[in-house]
């Protein structure tokens, strides 16, 4: 997938949420770190050029709502969570670069519930690789890119990884 | 970085760039005590023992909070709750731990180098809260973070401690700290209780504080530990007053924005004046606040790694 590629899925995936969404001004598109961020940043601009309204954005991170603390031998850096407080009613999608397992998105649930009771969660994401651990589906998916356990999803966006927007899959790769 | 510790027993092994880890970690558990639901469930599963051999009420209850919001399940451990008193070894205590399956132990004893001597002999995290006159990392880091978050950064600031520096493990965990991220310090006292040997660690040593306080951009005034003093080291307290408190007087000297800093107890009206331990440019609250995140980022770092 290149930048152009990437930039149409995102146009895709913000028309879909303004036709599943009438109430656009109760919408929260919770991004997790650090490229669910940047993807939610830009789904909300499609948003906003398609209808003049603007969307809230915030950050979800979910490292210590996960379910594997204590089992890795180093810890990347919390990000800290950043939502309009409280989200009571509110309409929230989680925004995910890859989804995998759904431990994350599960994770991010957990962590939304925290800040408040939404009227609903829905989840958008770039990449749907396949495999799911648990029972949980995208709403909105820019790219279903069908994968082997083995192989691995590389991602770069412009303004995380100060590389050009791009997809690969990568395989052979360890784990 | 990615943070690969499972113990913490001292600053002065830690990196800058370790240290900045933790307080940036700490600024994500600030936020959860914003949420509606303080709690998250890191550490959901794992048995943090506070093992005070001596006494602390805030400390302890800092650390409980903190494991609570984490999730995890709290034994409190103290020498005058247990039978566990005087005479007891250092690996006698670590067998007890072990026996308690610990996860996670606070360890605060009169005896410097009994944290590094169970992180050493036990898989359990070992989280010093004090050992002796050695070390107290987790209140230099929440006096690291207290300064970053009004100050923006550290580096260049210049910080005054003031006080009994001899006995003092806040003053040593401070001074690595503050060193290693770029700060300028200068320990104020009499002569007894601040040695010209400090100065070995790259800080200036004065017995004036009258000559420093208009210099400083943050005063840490240490609290005069009676139950450690000996007559030889301490004159008596109007003495002490009279020379080193900071008194309203004296506080005019400072700039305006010169943060007072005290890791408490307070003595009011010996290490500083009452109303000024209450006033505007007093961040004494702010550091127990602050305390919390950084105890939980302590715990979530070294308690979260396998």
């Amino acid at each position: 997938m290149d930048a152009d590629a990437i930039r149409n899925a995102l146009r895709r995936m913000a028309h879909e949420i303004v036709e599943r969404n009438s109430d656009l001004a109760s919408v929260v598109l919770a991004g997790i770190p650090s490229r669910g961020v940047e993807i939610a940043r830009r789904l909300a601009a499609f948003v906003e050029e398609f209808e003049k309204v603007k969307i809230e954005t915030g950050v979800i991170d979910v490292s210590m709502h996960r379910d594997d603390v204590g089992q890795r031998a180093e810890l990347p850096m919390v990000q800290t969570s950043r939502l309009p407080v409280p989200l009571d009613g509110r309409t929230v999608i989680i925004v995910d670069d890859v989804f995998y397992t759904g431990r994350t998105t599960r994770a991010a649930m957990d962590a939304i519930g925290s800040f408040g009771r939404p009227a609903r969660i829905q989840l958008a994401t770039l990449i749907d690789r396949g495999h799911r651990e648990l029972p949980i589906r995208a709403d909105y998916v820019g790219k279903n890119l069908p994968t082997a356990p083995g192989e691995r999803v590389r991602l770069r966006l412009e303004n995380v990884d100060m590389e050009p927007d791009a997809v690969w899959l990568i395989t052979g790769a360890r784990t | 970085m990615r943070w690969q510790r499972k113990d913490l027993v001292g600053i002065r092994e830690l990196s800058a760039e370790e240290i900045t880890f933790v307080l940036d970690t700490a600024d994500a558990f600030k936020q959860v005590g914003t949420r509606e639901v303080k709690k998250v469930p890191a550490l959901r599963g794992k048995t943090l023992v506070n093992f005070f051999i001596e006494p602390s009420t805030r400390t302890r209850t800092s650390f409980e909070l903190a494991a609570t919001r984490l999730s995890a399940d709290v034994i409190n451990i103290s020498a005058t709750t247990s039978s566990l008193t005087k005479g007891e070894t250092l690996k006698d205590t670590a067998k007890i731990l072990e026996a308690n399956h610990a996860d996670l132990i606070v360890l605060r004893h009169s005896s410097a180098g009994a944290a590094q001597f169970l992180a050493e002999r036990l898989r359990a995290s070992i989280i010093n809260a004090g050992d002796g006159a050695h070390e107290h990392p987790t209140q230099a880091l929440l006096d690291l973070y207290t300064i970053r978050e009004r100050r923006g950064s550290i580096a260049g600031l210049h910080v005054a401690i003031v006080g009994d520096i001899l006995f003092s493990r806040v003053a040593r965990s401070n001074i690595f700290g503050l060193l290693k991220l770029g700060a300028r310090v200068t320990l104020v006292g009499p002569s007894t209780l601040v040695p010209r040997e400090f100065e070995r660690l790259g800080v200036t040593v004065s017995h004036r504080i009258d000559e420093v306080l208009p210099t400083v951009d943050v005063v840490n005034l240490l609290r005069i530990q009676h139950e450690r003093q000996r007559k030889e080291y301490f004159p008596g307290i109007g003495e002490y007053i009279r020379l080193f408190g900071l008194t309203k007087a004296r506080a005019r000297q400072l700039r305006p924005d010169c943060l007072i800093m005290h890791p408490g107890p307070i003595n009011r009206g010996v290490e500083i004046d009452s109303d000024l331990a209450d006033g505007v440019q007093s961040v004494i609250l702010d550091q127990v606040t602050n305390g919390l995140a950084v105890r939980m980022a302590v715990l979530y770092l070294c308690g979260g790694i396998a």
